[in-house]
């Protein structure tokens, strides 16, 4: 049986920078109490015996599921409609602020 | 002092030349498009946006699996690997975590066998171009790459240097051109290399504790140029009492060296999980044979058996097998003609025929052209040789006191005294019969 | 007379007999009550012409409430978040095409729980929804504004989806039918992803003839959803008269001690001896702490699985908006939407994945076992689809895991994929809330579920209640 988890307001600084999601000091205690008290519903998971046991990620089932490599025009934006809703544009690309050198 | 060794892993991408993306029916050809213009809900990562897997990538996948004699296991899937950058329209790419679609591997090369740890499929991102718009430093995202089929192809750390890994790329290359799979091509982007650098003592059994990633490498030849100044830079900063820190750097191409990248805070956690809108691959063995008899007969066999069935040597050999269509146009030349093998391998290894272009029967009357040309009387000849021959006494002299270059400068006398008629190789064998009596 | 409080198959009828005209319908629904109970965030002012072109198909043009998670192309779709606020679809969802194939058309967008994280409606950026039946209540969610719009007589039927009870609680506290299909039955292309694997798209109308009707229009494969099942769609109206005679029925929950003596659990007791009457068997199935045969597996640690595995999947699937090809960006995620990004986010980070995400899948295994064991005894499982009625507006708000505790009874026999549809069972004439009775069947049972529901509705007339 596995001990409980207690989650630190480092750890929810640290999570919220995985996530990408920026949140004040104010929103940091708040969060931290609020996980706290989902990870008390959580944790009655470990006191189910799940040995041998396989994890499901589908339930229907299903396997081999494809496509054949054709071209779909029909479902091809143009690209006034790929940018329509776009905060940003420019000669038809999506702009951002320079990322630095990072690929 | 102490002998260190370079340990070196190589991390492969390969863009799949197939019709459609590997997760929609946008075309995956990209290749200067106009920005935006090849997305659909799927690969612009719209709300409701769901996946669905292209076959035939899969087959080709699993092909080139097959090509570097990996295992296929017959249960396979996708998963999310989840990480934030701007060309990642999900904010997660889709890919494969610990059920890839062929394991266990290898290449043999001239300097040893280099084994494949494993093959996978993901999807492509994409393509950042950093500029200044109005003033203001921008990225422009185009996003006609995003979804686009890509092999993902990763060594064990058994490349030992940068020659080492040259021969390996080459000859991976090579079989993913026979292959018809990809077009390979560095410049365009549709493969592209990182290596895993480090070095250890000679004769060390552990594995280095650390790794250099390089990126931004677009030739074999910087491949090599950047392993061998990783290595010497690993060398000096251990004999120092330093490790080499892991991190990723960049290849610098006017400079030849490698610089720090942005040091990324801790590893990335990609928390993989297994992709829910996708179901699971399961493949019958019988499927599995039918891919591998869809593969052609590979570089390696081909240039063996041309060399057997033809008689002609290795180098000239390789040439003609360097490109599937080459090999195969040469073969195909041979059956429709009587001219001998090694003339035609000659033909096409020293002077640039346009195959795409010169059919085999125009290339055989072009041969046979030639050779008619050439063709001229054995009296005319011997009389020619005779005239030289007078004509050119101290070279003669010259030639008997051991100057054997003289007798080409020989051979080119009689072929003007022919008018470029004749075949040199015979002319050069009757002078050398007449000049020793 | 309010026309748009016909059924959809006595408004089909008047319209093909030319006794009602199609923009009478719709603008009726446009004029009345949305304000006041804030059910459409987006009405479509095309609605009336579109409609007018749609009289030769099935659906003659009905105007149909459609939740607002769902694409539609040209209007807007927002998820009732501010990050898509004014987000304009390129595309309609695979459902909301099949509908308009049909000559649906969309009437507006119902509000509903930002992203569907929830269960009153009260996440929505936008504000509650108000529960019909009383307006000092809320209607449930996520699909709050779906089934706000049927019981307020807005629409004549809607379309929601459930992730773990968001089409069967909020039709329960509005006292109409919700039905959620069996996971893969309906495609999930163009709907804002909440859950991946147990997104439900379904029908919440009047009638559970009308919902059936709907069924048929929107089953089945797409080839734009890989999870969406190659299994034949049936007529599901055909055996809708079928009856229960002779039908086994497992009683599930009423003896749960968070429902002891509650009016949940004596309503589902009193449906079940209406079962009896109509020929069915009935037998409690008993709650039990463990896997145990005969037994119906104790939800709470469904509550934990489903915690984990959809605040997993979420924390993924809102991964892509970032504020550059569509939306407004993450700064604009309201706190329920954070909260459950942050915590999957957790759940499936280094060194926790195992722990967290892995066991919810493994303890997702024992439910879909034990329902495989029970459906090999029982024909149809019956519950209480929510522990009580309709609770009061903001009693919901700033709970940190108020969604996933009151959808308890649901969230086991969703994350297993399987069908169920919720029916009134009972009306407090005090509140005038009601109480909503869940049937559940195998997978691809929808027909079972169907009859057994109309069964039921015809023998008490809930729909006469007022």
């Amino acid at each position: 049986m596995q001990p409980k988890t207690q989650i630190t307001s480092e750890m929810v600084s640290h999570i919220a920078k995985l996530a990408n999601i920026s949140i004040t000091n104010d929103e940091k205690a708040a969060l931290t109490a609020g996980f706290n008290e989902t990870m008390k519903v959580v944790d009655i998971l470990f006191s189910v015996d799940v040995k041998g046991v396989t994890p499901t990620s589908q339930v229907t089932g299903l396997e081999n599921v494809y496509r054949e490599d054709t071209i779909d025009r029909k479902r091809v934006f143009t690209q006034d409609e790929a940018l329509a809703n776009a905060p940003r544009k420019h000669n038809g690309y999506f702009v951002v602020d320079q990322i630095l050198e990072d690929d | 002092m102490k002998q260190y060794e370079p340990v070196i892993g190589m991390e492969i991408h390969v863009e799949l030349a197939t019709q459609s993306k590997m997760f929609c029916g946008c075309p995956a050809d990209h290749f200067e498009k106009k920005p935006n213009t090849q997305t659909c809900p799927v690969c612009l990562a719209m709300p409701g946006g769901l996946p669905v897997p292209n076959k035939k990538a899969i087959e080709w996948a699993i092909k080139l699996g097959l090509a570097l004699e990996c295992e296929i296991p017959l249960f396979s899937k996708f998963d999310r690997k989840n990480y934030f950058y701007p060309d990642l329209p999900k904010g997660y790419q889709i890919s494969q975590y610990d059920k890839p679609l062929a394991v266990h591997g290898k290449i043999d090369t001239k300097l040893g066998m280099v084994r494949i740890h494993r093959v996978h499929l993901e999807e492509d991102t994409g393509k950042l171009l950093h500029t200044t718009v109005e003033g203001k430093k921008v990225t422009l995202i185009d996003f006609n790459r995003s979804g686009v089929p890509l092999v993902e192809i990763v060594t064990e750390p058994d490349i030992h240097s940068g020659d080492h890994a040259k021969l390996f790329l080459k000859k991976l290359h090579q079989i993913i051109r026979y292959l018809g799979i990809s077009s390979a091509d560095m410049e365009k982007g549709s493969m592209r290399l990182e290596p895993n650098i480090s070095v250890k003592p000679v004769g060390s059994k552990d594995l280095p504790n650390y790794k250099v990633e390089v990126k931004n490498i677009n030739s074999f030849n910087f491949v090599k140029k950047a392993i061998e100044y990783e290595v010497i830079r690993h060398i000096a900063l251990l004999e120092q009492g330093k490790t080499p820190v892991q991190e990723t750097r960049g290849w610098m191409e006017g400079k030849n060296e490698t610089i720090s990248q942005r040091l990324k805070e801790e590893a990335n956690d990609y928390r993989y999980f297994p992709e829910p809108d996708i179901p699971p691959m399961r493949f019958s063995s019988e499927f599995i044979e039918d891919i591998r008899k869809q593969i052609p007969e590979l570089p390696e066999k081909v240039k063996n058996r041309l060399m057997k069935m033809y008689d002609i040597n290795k180098s000239v050999a390789e040439i003609l097998t360097q490109e599937k269509e080459l090999g195969e146009y040469f073969e195909k030349t041979v059956s429709l003609s009587q001219i001998s093998p090694s003339i035609i391998a000659n033909v096409l290894v020293n002077q640039s025929v346009n195959i795409q272009q010169v059919k085999p029967e125009e290339l055989i009357d072009l041969i046979n052209k030639k050779q008619q040309e050439k063709q001229v009387d054995a009296g005319v000849v011997a009389t020619a040789i005779e005239a030289v021959i007078a004509a050119n006494a101290k070279a003669i002299e010259d030639y008997k006191k051991g100057k054997t270059a003289v007798l080409m400068f020989l051979v080119g006398m009689v072929k003007r005294e022919l008018k470029g008629k004749g075949d040199a190789e015979k002319i050069k064998v009757l002078l050398e019969g007449k000049i020793h009596g | 007379m309010k026309l748009n409080s016909l059924t959809l198959k006595k408004a089909i009828s008047k319209l093909q007999h030319k006794e009602i005209s199609l923009s009478e319908l719709v603008e009726e629904a446009i004029k009345e009550k949305n304000k006041e109970l804030h059910i459409y965030l987006t009405l479509n002012n095309e609605a009336v012409r579109q409609a007018s072109s749609q009289t030769e198909k099935q659906l003659e043009g009905i105007p149909i409430a459609v939740k607002d998670n769902f694409l539609t192309k040209g209007l807007r779709s927002t998820a009732s978040s501010n990050v898509l606020k004014d987000f304009i679809p390129p595309f309609d969802a695979t459902v909301v095409m099949r509908l308009k194939q049909a000559g649906g058309v969309v009437i507006g967008k119902t509000n509903l729980d930002a992203w569907a994280h929830g269960s009153s409606t009260e996440t929505s950026a936008f504000g509650s929804t108000k529960n019909p039946r009383n307006k000092e209540y809320l209607p449930g969610g996520s699909s709050g504004g779906s089934a706000a719009a049927v019981a307020a007589d807005l629409c004549i039927a809607a379309i929601g989806s459930e992730t773990a009870g968001s089409i069967r609680q909020p039709a329960s506290w509005c006292g109409v039918v919700g039905l959620k299909p069996t996971y893969g039955r309906v495609s999930r292309a163009g709907i804002v992803a909440m859950a991946s694997s147990t997104d439900s798209p379904g029908p919440i109308g009047k009638t559970v003839e009308d919902c059936a009707t709907l069924l048929n229009l929107i089953a089945g494969r797409d080839i734009y959803d890989a999870t969406t099942s190659p299994q034949p769609v049936p007529d599901f109206t055909k055996q809708i008269q079928k009856g229960v005679k002779g039908i086994r029925i497992g009683i599930c929950y009423t003896d749960h001690e968070k429902l002891k003596g509650s009016d949940a659990a004596k309503a589902v007791s009193e449906a079940g001896k209406i079962f009896e009457r109509l020929g069915a068997n009935i037998e409690l199935v008993p709650v039990s702490e463990n896997l145990q045969k005969g037994h119906i597996f104790d939800p709470n640690y469904a509550v934990a699985a489903y915690t984990v595995v959809q605040r997993s999947e979420v924390s993924s699937n809102l991964a892509g908006y970032n504020g550059i090809r569509y939306d407004y960006g993450r700064a604009f995620f309201g706190d329920e939407a954070k909260r459950r990004i942050m915590l999957g986010t957790f759940t499936l980070s280094k060194g926790y994945s195992d722990r967290y995400y892995i066991t919810a899948q493994k303890v997702r295994s024992l439910y879909i076992n034990n329902y495989r064991e029970l459906f090999g005894t029982y024909d149809l499982l019956i519950a209480p689809t929510s522990p009580g009625y309709a609770q009061k507006l903001g009693a919901t708000k700033d709970n940190p895991m108020y969604g996933e505790l009151e959808d308890i009874l649901l969230e086991p026999s969703t994350i297993s994929g399987l069908p169920g549809i919720s029916v009134p069972c009972y009306r407090d004439p005090k509140t005038n809330l009601y109480i909503g009775l869940n049937i559940m069947a195998n997978y691809w049972q929808e027909e079972k579920i169907i009859s057994a529901a109309y069964a039921f509705e015809q023998a008490t007339q809930w729909n006469s209640w007022k």
